[in-house]
């Protein structure tokens, strides 16, 4: 009978506490070697296997890494390494991952994060641990207005900027009445009112709009629900695979053949290369980068093209490489054991220095985190036009850094002094 | 007056088309679910991952072996077929004497285990397949709409691959063979027939219809892994109210939905993916056993 | 359902042996007992060896689970909606914390009475059908629920509920410390696990089981089943709702994740894992997936190929579960 109980016991113990080892094992020690204090941890925090995969994923880790060969830091004897993950495009698993990785792995800066619902997420939970953000591939311009923090720069581009650089170009060339096929959730709205905001400034006027839920297969209904209202634009505020798939359906029920337009509000030249050139010519987009700009983007292309797999930077890998070299300047400045001790002090340093890289130029952070640089409107080339792999792009307009962006008065951010 | 009921129906008429075209995948998918339930009495939750293979597997042929659209339409169900086979014999077999239940958790694994590895193999983003060049060029003028002539081989093709199931199982020798093992499989295989094998070929035979499916929609929608999971739950709404196992109710209920869908995509475009869930939950109620099923 | 492995139970049943440490008042028989403390012991000690978030979510899953087991293990009823309680338990619960400015016991109460009464108006329309169909019509009205959570204005959409406050137990105790908050979750867990097991062993709970293995003689017996059946639904949503209510809180958001019918499918996944209609199985199965997902987050698309193969590996071969197998080898019922 002893026997039995004991046994007994000794399984049952063993039931219960072996997932709870196998967690131990998974989560706590491996990672957590003791820091030296001169090392940095930066932790890529984007989608590894969903839409927005191409436009971060592995090409934005490839772009952090060179960042910190660029910037010279290790010869310094600081060291920096990179952690990935993937956040599945959901803002519980994103801000549950950025959470472990401050509290239990030490991560120091938290990099590029798709997904505005994501973003903002994470950008409560770096805030509350004082560490750095730099967002390169989230749109919303919350990040810089009602939940602007501290701790966080919006590096690359935002719903405001696409809206007023396509927007207000389309109106310019006679473009000026709109119909929208917008995405049912915040970003597409964010786009849609921001779009049809200047729009109107321009003196066109938006007939009407559908909105469709994320991930759609089918867009022909609302394509036609366009054609209907006669529009001389369609403006589409949706993005990743939804953006591919209306711009496959109308190329399909010969929507350009007519005469309509369509304005893509939100589309990475990664995006064009899964369409194919002979679907996406004569599409209207903006992006803040692109790799055949000057020579300063062809020799930043060169250098980390043959770590990104095939694919080539879209802006928001440039964003990646840009924050991390700036930050890392600052921290040459500021010492590592400041830069770690509190993020906040590290953003502030990097707002206080002036920014100097190959993909953006010359440029600043303004007070509320916004990173300033110009934009550009973009063409995509014919077939015929295109003389190589990945050339894509003609530009149509630049927009200067001091006139491309939400003014500092209109985004109510509580960091900015009135 | 009479202007704004034209206009309305000017909007409404090209919508009932497109949802007409919409509903030829559902029709088609709901189809294959209906006769692998009426027959193995599992719900095939690998069902969507199938129809995705089978868009896949067109695009393999394509990009790797260069077989162009019309031969994948009949090799890609055929490979298909082949896996549902295999699915079959070494698994869905186990199952018969448990509780339906059971073959709906294990189609469901499944259907991660699919759908997985070809995010890993060919990532999320989509890959393009072009129409063939018979049915591709301008849309065809139908007086109130252009429509590509691509779907409207979708609305045709579907409806005849109906069509020929339904003269299978209803009207030949092998559809009675089925029909009868799906009431008494004893008996049948008391006279003769090889019950275990017609079920492993009907399970190939649903699957397959689900890839054909797959390779329909290829050139319509991007192929991407996550198409078929898209689709399957609205599928299995449409079987449901179709009443489980009847063929003909899910044909009718595909098309209809297709068509509801449709008009709600004018009218309140938000709620079109939940619409059929409305409807669903309503027929449940008022007629438990679906539109055409037997209570 | 249950018929798989309930042809099997009452064979392996060993005699109800005197209660351990008085823990038979519980309903536990001894092997229960002991491996009720062992659960204790653990839920004591855990959070001083690992990451208490990590554990936090644990138990939030694992009531999750429990509650879900309440339905299939001893009715026989599977739902393939129970996201809808799971996650709009958790809107509410950030809601009531976030908007309202309830403290957390309030919010997480919150949460489970929301989940009750969606469970009365949801259980009402599916308890009338039985196996695939019943199973078909909670993953209709969870899609529903998906849709009005997408867009109803509280909820934000894709965006989620975001930013939501711990708050302060009764007050007073301030719980944006890990160490605190998991003292507070470690208890909802405990009250759940108990109040899910007292259910289980009562009058109620016995009529339920006959309920499950054979309704027709239940209803001939005079129990007005359909009643019962739906009381059992309701509570299983209510502490679905709790558990959805105290993961909004610890993560401080909520959002469309839990009311997907992927959310669904996990649960299910947990419970099959740990073992149908065992007392400590979903416990088990939670702590599995919990930490397969958290060790192999990392391998991105693979950890949908890892958990189907579990489920398949479940489903042909261990349909009793990691607890029930246990329980086989050793004779006892867990």
């Amino acid at each position: 009978m002893a026997q039995d109980r004991r046994s007994l016991l000794k399984t049952a113990a063993a039931a219960a506490i072996a997932p709870a080892l196998g967690a131990g094992l998974a989560g706590l020690p491996g990672r957590a070697r003791a820091q030296g204090a001169n090392t940095l941890k930066i932790g890529v925090l984007n989608d590894q296997s969903g839409v927005y995969r191409e436009i971060s994923g592995p090409g934005s880790v490839a772009c952090v890494r060179q960042a910190i060969q660029d910037s010279g830091i290790a010869q310094r004897g600081v060291n920096v390494e990179v952690v990935f993950a993937d956040h599945q495009n959901k803002a519980d698993v994103g801000s549950t991952i950025a959470r472990q990785w401050i509290d239990r792995d030490g991560v120091d800066v938290i990099v590029d994060v798709p997904n505005s619902a994501v973003a903002l997420a994470v950008n409560a939970v770096v805030r509350e641990k004082n560490k750095a953000y730099f967002n390169s591939t989230g749109a919303t311009t919350d990040l810089t207005g009602a939940q602007c923090s501290p701790n966080t720069v919006h590096w690359t581009y935002d719903t405001y900027m696409l809206a007023k650089s396509t927007g207000g170009a389309m109106v310019k060339t006679g473009g000026d009445s709109w119909f929208f096929i917008t995405a049912d959730y915040a970003f597409g709205h964010a786009l849609e009112r921001d779009t049809t905001r200047f729009v109107q400034a321009a003196g066109g006027k938006v007939l009407g709009n559908v909105r469709h839920p994320l991930q759609s297969t089918d867009f022909s209904s609302y394509l036609l629900q366009a054609q209907q209202s006669r529009a001389k634009v369609i403006g589409l505020a949706n993005a990743g695979t939804d953006t591919i798939n209306s711009v496959k359906q109308a190329a399909e029920f010969g929507v350009t053949r007519r005469g309509t337009k369509i304005a893509v509000l939100l589309m990475f030249i990664n995006d064009v290369h899964s369409l194919g050139l002979k679907a996406a010519q004569g599409l209207v987009c903006t992006e803040s980068f692109y790799w055949d700009l000057n020579d300063r983007t062809r020799a930043f292309t060169g250098r980390v093209k043959g770590a990104m797999g095939g694919n080539y930077p879209a802006m928001s890998h440039a964003g990646c490489y840009a924050s991390v070299l700036h930050y890392l300047k600052a921290v040459g400045d500021m010492g590592v054991a400041a830069a770690k001790a509190s993020g906040a002090e590290a953003v502030a340093r990097m707002k206080a220095m002036p920014t100097d890289d190959d993909c953006f130029g010359q440029g600043r952070i303004r007070e509320d985190g916004r990173k300033l640089h110009p934009v550009y409107l973009f063409e995509v080339k014919s077939p015929e036009e295109s003389k190589g792999a990945w050339d894509y792009y003609k530009v149509l307009q630049t927009t200067p850094a001091d006139e491309a962006w939400r003014p500092l008065s209109e985004g109510g951010c509580s960091l900015v002094k009135s | 007056m009479l202007e704004e009921l034209l206009f309305q129906i000017e909007l409404g008429l090209p919508q009932i088309v497109l949802g007409l075209v919409n509903g030829a995948f559902y029709a088609l998918l709901s189809l294959g679910l209906a006769v692998i339930f009426g027959m193995l009495n599992v719900i095939n939750f690998a069902h969507g991952a199938q129809f995705m293979m089978g868009a896949f597997v067109a695009w393999m042929l394509l990009n790797w072996v260069g077989i162009g659209y019309w031969p994948a339409l009949v090799l890609s169900p055929l490979i298909v077929g082949a896996f549902g086979v295999l699915i079959e014999k070494t698994m869905i077999s186990r199952l018969y004497k448990l509780d339906h239940l059971y073959g709906l958790l294990l189609t469901f694994g499944l259907a991660l285990i699919i759908e997985g590895i070809f995010r890993n193999q060919f990532g999320s983003s989509g890959l393009p397949y072009a129409p063939p060049e018979a049915l591709g060029g301008p849309p065809v003028d139908l007086g109130f709409m252009f429509l590509p002539k691509y779907r409207l081989w979708v609305v045709v093709a579907a409806l005849g691959m109906s069509l020929a199931t339904w003269l299978v199982i209803e009207k030949t020798r092998l559809g009675a063979y089925l029909r009868a093992a799906t009431e008494n499989a004893a008996l049948v295989q008391a006279f003769g027939v090889n019950v275990p094998r017609m079920v492993t070929l009907t399970y190939a035979a649903g699957v397959g219809l689900a890839a054909f499916a797959g390779v329909l929609a290829a050139p319509i929608y991007s192929v991407n892994p996550q198409m078929g999971s898209s689709l399957i739950i609205v599928v299995f709404a449409v079987v449901v109210i179709g009443g489980m196992g009847s063929i003909l109710g899910s044909v009718v209920t595909g098309f209809g939905l297709g068509l509801v869908e449709g008009l709600t995509k004018v009218f309140y475009p938000e709620a079109s993916s939940t619409v059929i869930f409305v409807i669903m939950a309503i027929v449940l109620l008022a007629r438990p056993a679906g539109l055409f099923g037997r209570a | 359902m249950a018929g798989g492995h309930a042809s099997t139970a009452p064979a392996m049943l060993a005699p109800e042996a005197p209660g351990l440490l008085g823990l038979s008042g519980l309903g536990f028989n001894r092997a229960q007992s002991i491996a009720f403390l062992v659960m204790l012991a653990a839920l004591l000690v855990g959070p001083f060896l690992l990451y208490p978030v990590f554990l936090m979510k644990l138990l939030c899953f694992a009531l999750f689970a429990c509650a879900f087991n309440l339905l299939i293990g001893y009715v026989g009823l599977l739902s393939f909606g129970h996201a809808m309680f799971f996650g709009m338990g958790g809107y509410v619960a950030a809601h009531a914390a976030k908007v309202w400015g309830l403290t957390p016991e309030l919010a997480i109460l919150a949460g489970g009475v929301v989940g009750a009464g969606l469970g009365v108006v949801a259980g009402w329309i599916a308890i009338r059908r039985q196996g695939i169909y019943f199973a078909m019509i909670t993953l209709a009205l969870a899609q529903m629920v998906y849709f009005f959570c997408l867009q109803a204005p509280f909820t934000g959409g894709e965006d989620g509920i975001q930013r939501v406050p711990r708050g302060a137990l009764l007050g007073v105790v301030d719980l944006s410390r890990d160490m605190s908050l998991y003292w507070v979750v470690a208890a909802v867990f405990l009250a759940g696990f108990l109040l899910i097991n007292r259910i289980v062993h009562s009058p109620f709970g016995q009529v339920l089981t006959a309920i499950r293995e054979n309704e027709p003689r239940a209803t001939s017996l005079g129990y007005r089943t359909d009643d019962y059946k739906l009381v059992a639904f309701t509570l299983s949503a209510t502490l679905a709702g709790i558990a959805g209510g105290t993961k909004a809180l610890l993560f401080g958001i909520a959002t469309l994740t839990d009311v997907y019918w992927a959310m669904s499918g996990e649960v299910v996944l947990m419970t099959l894992v740990g073992g149908l209609g065992t007392v400590f199985g979903p416990v088990v199965g939670a702590a599995v997936i919990v930490t397969m997902q958290n060790y192999l987050a990392e391998f991105g698309a693979w950890v949908t190929v890892i958990q189907g193969v579990i489920f398949v590996a479940c489903v042909l071969a261990f349909r009793a579960g990691v607890v029930g197998e246990l329980g086989r080898v050793l004779k006892v019922r867990l």
